[in-house]
């Protein structure tokens, strides 16, 4: 017997003995949040939140305010990576030397590199979360939001939700995506949390949030 | 390993993770000597029961999450091998290569033979409980091969050739000064000058571990989540190791215990609500990376699956014992335990501590007779309840205990001295005559009494009963003394 069909066949003796029936799983926590997603108010908490767990929000109010934040936030830059499908005019002001993932950039390359900017594909009010997906083309593969120690991450008012529940409706899992709440940090000395370990150091936020009318 | 092909098994353990060398009352009691470590233990868990309370506090619907946790973790029990079917499926379509393991052995010689032929001999490690448990580090050092741990706590705990004693924070155990004083001794190009503020002890170890990083051609992992319907392998970290691990080399081989796998994408949105909260005490955790197989361009080429079953079977055999299954490695409950607090990790012997250790632990090994060190576990607890409260998956673990203490009692071949008084309580209380009897003897009790309380009484077991409780002295009248009496007035 084969080790695959020797554990099957000891956990299907061994569900049958304990039991097998199948509970209705009750779903009645929120799966819609707080706050209409795109709302000013899950936009406020979220910038709460970002700050509260040590990552710097800056808000423009449309797209043409993207690339005067972006080359504030990396004035002290020397070179930058951007993933291969980031608008090319956010980077316009930028003074830093501007390497495209495109071909892919090896990791000795990426780390030499002073900083990262990519997009998000959601981020969560309630957790101060945002999310990247490997597959879309403004966050690119992983490494190069890893390796670099200055992460900035643009993010519109629109892809703003408040729960996880919402969150992850709006993610398909068919790539690798991570989700990021502050930069890099530890609860392993005595359980408090310290800010910089191994991931991005510093996580700068820009917040694409267009006034009301 | 059993001859008894297909039928549930308990654990093997070849390295003595799940089990420790001496009963859970003689290591409290060393434990409890070490003043130092109080302190630290009360320090760390103080701060992260507080910090766990304000951010459950936040969540309005915590208890709902927390039932629809619970039943997620049924379902998975109710139907774990058609789900292992259906993500061995999903892995495999989308590129990555599933392998079984019956026992910890059979684990360590499929990782440790995948690693032979990478050509590698180093591997970079995120912390994982399931390679832990199986000892795949000391596997992996036979063979030739050096496992780097990489999480901070992991790795203060292997520089310093120690043991783990928590899930979150294996270095729990450990304060700042103690760890300022591991790497100053360990680590050999850390800075001279190190002082034991935290944020520079996360520093060195970014430094240590960064060149290694950057090299690794083989990362190991263990699986917070493994989604059966998509293939979606999920692992929560803080520090960025684990990003580190899973991004950058050419190979990812990852071990997941089989009760780690839950049906559906959605279900995430429970489970990533419950787990940071509770372990951490934070909204989320930093960083949660999630990969489905192989993907062409991003991460490892090469993704291995191990599942491993290891006594899994034997625990999901038992109907209300296979709760012990749905835990998701949070520690809140250790962080709320009273015992946990005061004896820290260690005293239990096995990597799986505190109380849903006392009942994890026994279940996987089961318990082989009476001097089983495993067999003491479940008294490891007042019965207080604050685990199941503080359990974002509502395992009931006071009931769970309540149940191995049953096993434990079953596994004594011939009675002991407890055994034999409690029958001898049984047939005393069995009819009025006799317990009227009982009554006037347990009165003689009084001439042991001092200052209103027994502390030691003459005779077999005595002795160990007395050890640890004393008994108020009994009283001048008893109940039915006094009611008799009222009767006739």
């Amino acid at each position: 017997m084969s080790a695959r069909e020797e554990v099957l066949a000891r956990l299907r003796a061994a569900r049958d003995v304990g039991g097998s029936t199948v509970p209705d799983v009750p779903r009645d926590y929120h799966r819609t949040g707080v706050h209409a997603p795109g709302s000013a108010a899950a936009v406020e908490r979220l910038t709460e939140t970002l700050t509260d767990y040590r990552a710097t929000v800056h808000r423009v109010g449309d797209l043409d305010g993207v690339p005067a934040a972006i080359a504030a936030v990396l004035a002290g830059s020397s070179s930058v990576v951007a993933p291969p499908g980031l608008p090319g005019e956010w980077l316009g002001e930028v003074t830093a030397t501007v390497r495209r993932d495109d071909p892919p950039l090896s990791v000795a390359d990426l780390d030499r590199l002073d900083a990262v900017v990519t997009g998000a594909a959601v981020a969560i009010a309630d957790t101060g979360t945002f999310v990247l997906d490997a597959l879309a083309p403004d966050q690119g593969r992983r490494a190069i939001s890893l390796v670099p120690d200055h992460h900035v991450c643009v993010i519109r008012a629109a892809d703003v939700v408040s729960s996880v529940p919402e969150a992850l409706a709006r993610l398909a899992p068919d790539g690798p995506l991570t989700f990021v709440s502050g930069p890099s940090a530890t609860s392993d000395i005595e359980l408090d949390r310290v800010e910089g370990v191994h991931g991005p150091r510093r996580l700068d936020v820009v917040l694409i949030v267009p006034p009301r009318a | 390993m059993t001859t008894d092909l297909g039928m549930p098994t308990v654990a093997s353990d070849p390295h003595g993770h799940l089990r420790g060398t001496e009963p859970f009352p003689v290591a409290a009691h060393r434990a409890l000597a070490d003043t130092q470590l109080r302190q630290n233990l009360g320090h760390a868990t103080r701060t992260i029961r507080a910090k766990r309370a304000a951010v459950v506090g936040e969540v309005d619907d915590w208890e709902e999450l927390r039932r629809a946790g619970e039943c997620v973790k049924a379902d998975v029990m109710a139907r774990l091998p058609e789900l292992l079917e259906q993500l061995e499926a999903s892995v495999t379509a989308r590129g990555g290569v599933v392998h079984w393991a019956r026992d910890a052995e059979e684990a360590n010689r499929i990782v440790v033979g995948l690693v032979r032929e990478t050509g590698s001999d180093e591997v970079v490690k995120v912390k994982s409980m399931a390679t832990q448990e199986t000892g795949l580090n000391e596997a992996l050092g036979a063979a030739g091969i050096a496992a780097l741990e990489t999480d901070l706590a992991e790795l203060i705990v292997q520089l310093s050739d120690d043991k783990p004693s928590h899930f979150l924070v294996p270095a729990i155990h450990r304060n700042r000064s103690e760890i300022r004083d591991i790497f100053l001794r360990e680590m050999p190009d850390v800075d001279p000058d190190l002082t034991d503020e935290p944020r520079r002890l996360a520093m060195a170890a970014r430094a240590h571990l960064r060149r290694k990083f950057l090299s690794a051609r083989v990362g190991i992992s263990g699986v917070n989540f493994a989604v059966a319907d998509t293939g979606t392998i999920s692992v929560v970290e803080s520090e960025g190791n684990g990003r580190m691990c899973l991004t950058l080399p050419d190979t990812l081989i990852t071990v997941m215990g089989v009760e780690k796998v839950v049906p559906t994408w959605s279900d995430l949105e429970v489970f990533l609500q419950l787990l940071p909260r509770s372990s951490t005490g934070e909204r989320m955790n930093p960083y949660t990376s999630s990969w489905s197989g192989v993907t062409p361009g991003d991460g490892p080429q090469t993704f291995h699956l191990v599942l491993l079953d290891n006594g899994r079977s034997n625990v999901l055999a038992s109907p209300d014992g296979r709760q012990a299954l749905h835990c998701i490695r949070c520690s809140a409950c250790l962080n709320v335990c009273p015992v946990y607090e005061r004896t820290g990790g260690h005293a239990y012997g096995s990597i799986y501590p505190g109380p849903i250790g006392a009942v994890l632990s026994p279940q996987l090994t089961g318990i082989d007779g009476p001097d089983d060190v495993n067999a003491s576990l479940p008294y490891a607890s007042s019965l207080c309840g604050a685990c199941f409260d503080a359990c974002p998956v509502r395992i009931d673990i006071p009931h769970l205990l309540v149940q191995q203490r049953a096993a434990a009692v079953e596994a004594h071949g011939r009675p002991t001295a407890q055994d034999l008084a409690m029958r001898a309580a049984a047939a005393a209380m069995a009819s009025p005559g006799r317990f009227s009897l009982t009554e006037r003897v347990v009165k003689l009790g009084r001439l042991l009494s001092r200052s209103g309380r027994i502390r030691s009484v003459p005779g077999p077991g005595a002795a160990a009963w007395f050890g640890a409780r004393d008994m108020p002295e009994p009283p001048a009248e008893t109940f039915r003394e006094w009611w008799g009496r009222r009767e006739r007035s």
